[in-house]
């Protein structure tokens, strides 16, 4: 039953606070340009809502038979408040009781969570870019529109980029944390040894 | 033979030595780097919005300073085919006035609202010269917000001039004529004859305007007018002609004194006896159109009252000032102290001083009166006088170094000159004979310079010949350094009279961009397809359509009578920037609505005949625009038809017959 050090219980502390921005900021989002839209177009994911100019890049899609984005689409939305708060007052636990194995399933938690994220996202892009209406104005003959998960990439006229917003970055920092911690503290106890 | 041939070639070079005498014209083509001082890359914007009157077109048009690029026609006092103003329902009643319906109107000068004397980038004033009327534009929403028409004006030249900080804009009539409408001989003019000068009040926040107060002046002509500014602020300067009050051939009769007058009004003075309720009610009929940007729609209300200071009641409201032969632009400096009078037919410019002014009336330096109203001796008034100007003077603009700059109608060039020494500094020609001229900012209290821009009446050679009938002309100068410089020539739509530049960092980013649907309040608004129906009201079908790339719902539509009154409400569901749909239907008698993002509007159409009936998007929208349309079933009168509408609703084909 090792024990953790101080600065570890405090770092996860702050770890679990910083995910607690998940609920005020964006998480993700998806910047659109194309030769009409210099300016850009942007989509924000948030924990529980989708905004940005969502009725516009639906309005375009539409022609190619891609289906309006609405909040309903997510059921995400719906449990994704509870999953998060679950994974901060875990970060807390560790810190008030104070075990390694409480911070080992923290780090796993947390690499868990964020692979389960890309991978629905991932799934969520592939339905949404495949799934098209057989009747939609223009059809290219083998095109598919899956956004990209991370990174940027061409889909017609379109330039479409995906990445993390404030929300995203903050829970990869609180991530970087615990496993630094994690790191950090199995390196210092086989010091001891 | 031989003779006629040395004939023919001593006449040939007659004729080279001839050509070769012809006096050399002055230089008309920009130098040095005028190009690159006036291209703006592609993609770059102007430094300046440049709002100038359309003159017979009846609009404004914007032009990009220093590129001289047109960017926008924007609709006023004339029907606009373009884009539905004057024939969509919501804004006929714009164009209302006391004798009905009025789709054209002479637009000559603009003002841009001001606070303290500097621009504030919220509204632009314009003048209506035939029917008297004064509009507002926002310059927001670059729409024509509010027409108010002007009773007892026989034509509203001397507008839409304003006070410092927009507390007024005025409208001076250019002709007197007998009040009330009375029918009595032309000659009786100096007996019946009366001049109106209105002060429009302007809402400060709302820019709504109503008068506040009309002065009756002696029968004359009213031409332009300036207000004062800095310490001449609570002042009004108005040049007059045809103080000889004649009523025919005026162009001899109306020349015939040495002097007319400056006519300087204390508005302050008459706004006190307006507070203790002196002046007098008097009944007139006018219109006052505002338009609505949450409903979309325009109403007119009639008018019937206006209160009227008679000046020769009231003589500490008005002072006349002799300035030499007809003037024309009575312009007043950025500091507010010197008023230029510019006699059209003078050979001398004088430049008066409101401190001189202000003295003369103290000590009551008078030298006569006019129907009982004090003029005040020339010279008491005088600061000087600038020698040789030019010929034929008209209107003066300033910079921001104490320079004067007048256009010479008749000499066709600018004459520049500074205020304090009067002394003359450059002139430069124009092409050909200009009106006004409008330096940057050049009308208010601190003038923005460095560029100065030629309205001129005469075309001519300028550009690519289009017939009889040409663009007009005008040309932008450099007026940054000593001299003055041409930098480009470019054609100009109606005929601009006056102009006025504002910095496009004051303007472009308050520029609106879509309205938003959720704030629609129009009555017939169709805020999402589920709201879109056909409605029969008696005579009357009303069809609430909504349009969004790239369908018109319903676009099928039956059960319509020839003879029936059909309205078109059509809203335009995009909320995205530049994504206006168009509405057209076959046969109409009026003209397309063009609907903004947000927007709704209606086109009246009565079916003359029975038959099918194709409506279009007829604003490039989107890839599918060509698919943009529908059809209305136009059956017989007498016929019960069903009333049916669809969109994408496809029905097993009826048989024939049936």
């Amino acid at each position: 039953m090792k024990k953790l050090k101080l600065v570890s219980r405090i770092l996860i502390a702050i770890s679990a606070l910083l995910l607690l921005s998940a609920y005020f900021v964006p998480l993700w989002r998806i910047l659109m340009w194309a030769p009409q839209y210099p300016e850009g177009l942007e989509m924000k994911i948030w924990i529980d809502n989708i905004t940005g100019d969502v009725k516009i890049i639906s309005a375009l899609n539409h022609y190619i038979g891609m289906r309006h984005i609405e909040v309903s689409m997510f059921p995400e939305f719906g449990y994704m408040i509870y999953i998060v708060a679950v994974i901060i007052a875990f970060g807390f636990l560790v810190s008030l009781i104070n075990r390694r194995y409480m911070l080992v399933a923290f780090a796993v938690l947390l690499v868990a969570c964020g692979i389960a994220a890309l991978v629905d996202f991932y799934l969520w892009g592939y339905d949404y870019g495949h799934n098209l209406d057989p009747t939609a104005a223009i059809i290219v003959p083998g095109m598919v529109y899956q956004p990209p998960v991370i990174g940027t990439k061409q889909l017609l006229n379109f330039t479409a980029f995906s990445g993390p917003d404030v929300g995203g970055w903050v829970f990869i920092v609180a991530g970087g944390l615990a496993i630094g911690v994690l790191i950090f503290e199995l390196y210092s106890s086989r010091k001891k040894i | 033979m031989k003779n006629r041939l040395i004939l023919g070639i001593a006449g040939l070079i007659a004729g080279f030595f001839l050509f070769s005498c012809k006096p050399q014209a002055p230089e008309s083509a920009a130098i040095g780097d005028a190009a690159s001082r006036v291209y703006v890359a592609p993609g770059k914007y102007d430094e300046f919005y440049n709002i100038v009157s359309g003159g017979f077109n009846g609009q404004l048009s914007v032009y990009g300073i220093p590129s001289g690029r047109l960017i926008k026609i924007l609709p006023v006092f004339s029907v606009f085919p373009e884009n539905g103003y004057g024939y969509s329902e919501e804004t006929k009643p714009m164009l209302n006035t006391s004798t009905g319906f009025v789709p054209w109107d002479d637009l000559h000068h603009v003002a841009i609202s001001t606070t303290k004397g500097v621009h504030d980038g919220r509204w632009v004033f314009a003048n209506g010269n035939n029917t008297p009327r004064v509009a507002r534009v926002s310059l927001r929403s670059f729409r024509t917000e509010e027409i108010l028409e002007i009773p007892n004006s026989g034509g509203n030249h001397s507008s839409p001039f304003i006070t410092e900080n927009t507390e007024y804009v005025i409208a001076g009539t250019r002709f007197s004529i007998p009040m009330g409408g009375k029918d009595v001989p032309i000659s009786s003019y100096k007996e019946n004859f009366k001049g109106s000068i209105s002060f429009i009040k302007v809402d400060s926040v709302e820019g709504h305007m109503s008068i506040a107060f009309q002065l009756r002046t002696p029968g004359f002509n009213f031409d332009l007018s300036r207000a004062g500014k800095g310490p001449s602020h609570g002042w009004f300067f108005f040049s007059t002609y045809n103080t000889e009050q004649a009523h025919t051939l005026l162009e001899v009769n109306a020349s015939q004194k040495d002097k007319d007058f400056i006519m300087a009004v204390n508005w302050k003075k008459a706004e006190e006896y307006i507070a203790q309720g002196k002046g007098r009610i008097e009944k007139s009929n006018y219109a006052h159109n505002l338009y609505s940007e949450k409903k979309n729609s325009a109403t007119s209300t009639m008018r019937n009252e206006v209160k009227v200071l008679d000046i020769s009641e009231f003589p500490d409201i008005v002072y006349f000032i002799p300035c030499p032969k007809s003037p024309h632009g009575t312009d007043v400096d950025p500091t507010g102290e010197y008023i230029v009078g510019s006699g059209k037919l003078a050979a001398t410019m004088p430049v008066f001083s409101f401190t001189k002014m202000k003295n003369a009336i103290a000590n009551k330096d008078f030298e006569g009166d006019f129907e009982g109203i004090p003029v005040l001796k020339y010279e008491s008034v005088l600061h000087g006088e600038v020698q040789k100007p030019g010929l034929g003077p008209l209107h003066t603009e300033f910079d921001e170094k104490g320079n004067a700059y007048t256009s010479m109608f008749v000499s066709s060039e600018i004459v520049k000159w500074n205020v304090k020494t009067l002394e003359i500094l450059d002139r430069v020609p124009t092409y050909y004979s200009i009106g006004h001229l409008s330096v940057m900012g050049g009308p208010t209290a601190k003038p923005y310079g460095k560029y100065m821009v030629a309205y001129n009446k005469i075309t001519k050679d300028r550009y690519l010949p289009t017939g009889p009938e040409l663009a007009q002309s005008a040309q932008l100068y450099d007026i940054s350094g000593d001299k003055m410089r041409l930098l480009l020539d470019f054609p100009t739509v109606g005929e601009p009279h006056y102009a006025e530049a504002i910095p496009a960092s004051m303007i472009q980013q308050n520029s609106l961009k879509f309205y938003k649907i959720e704030e629609n309040e129009h009555p017939y608004a169709a805020k999402g397809e589920g709201q879109t129906r056909v409605e029969r009201k008696g005579n009357e079908i009303h069809v609430y359509m909504t349009a969004i790339r790239s369908h018109l719902t319903p676009d099928n539509i039956e059960g319509v009578n020839v003879g029936e009154d059909v309205y078109f409400h059509v809203t335009n569901l995009e909320q995205d920037w530049d994504v206006p749909h168009g509405f057209a239907v076959k046969g109409a008698n009026n003209a397309e609505i063009l609907i903004m993002p947000g927007e709704t509007q209606t086109l009246h159409w009565k079916p003359k005949s029975a038959g099918v009936y194709p409506f279009y998007c007829t604003d490039f929208c989107s890839a599918l625009h060509q698919e943009m349309s529908g059809y209305i079933r136009i059956s017989a009168a007498g016929t019960k038809t069903p009333l049916k509408f669809s969109t994408g609703n496809i029905e097993p084909p009826a048989g024939a017959g049936n």
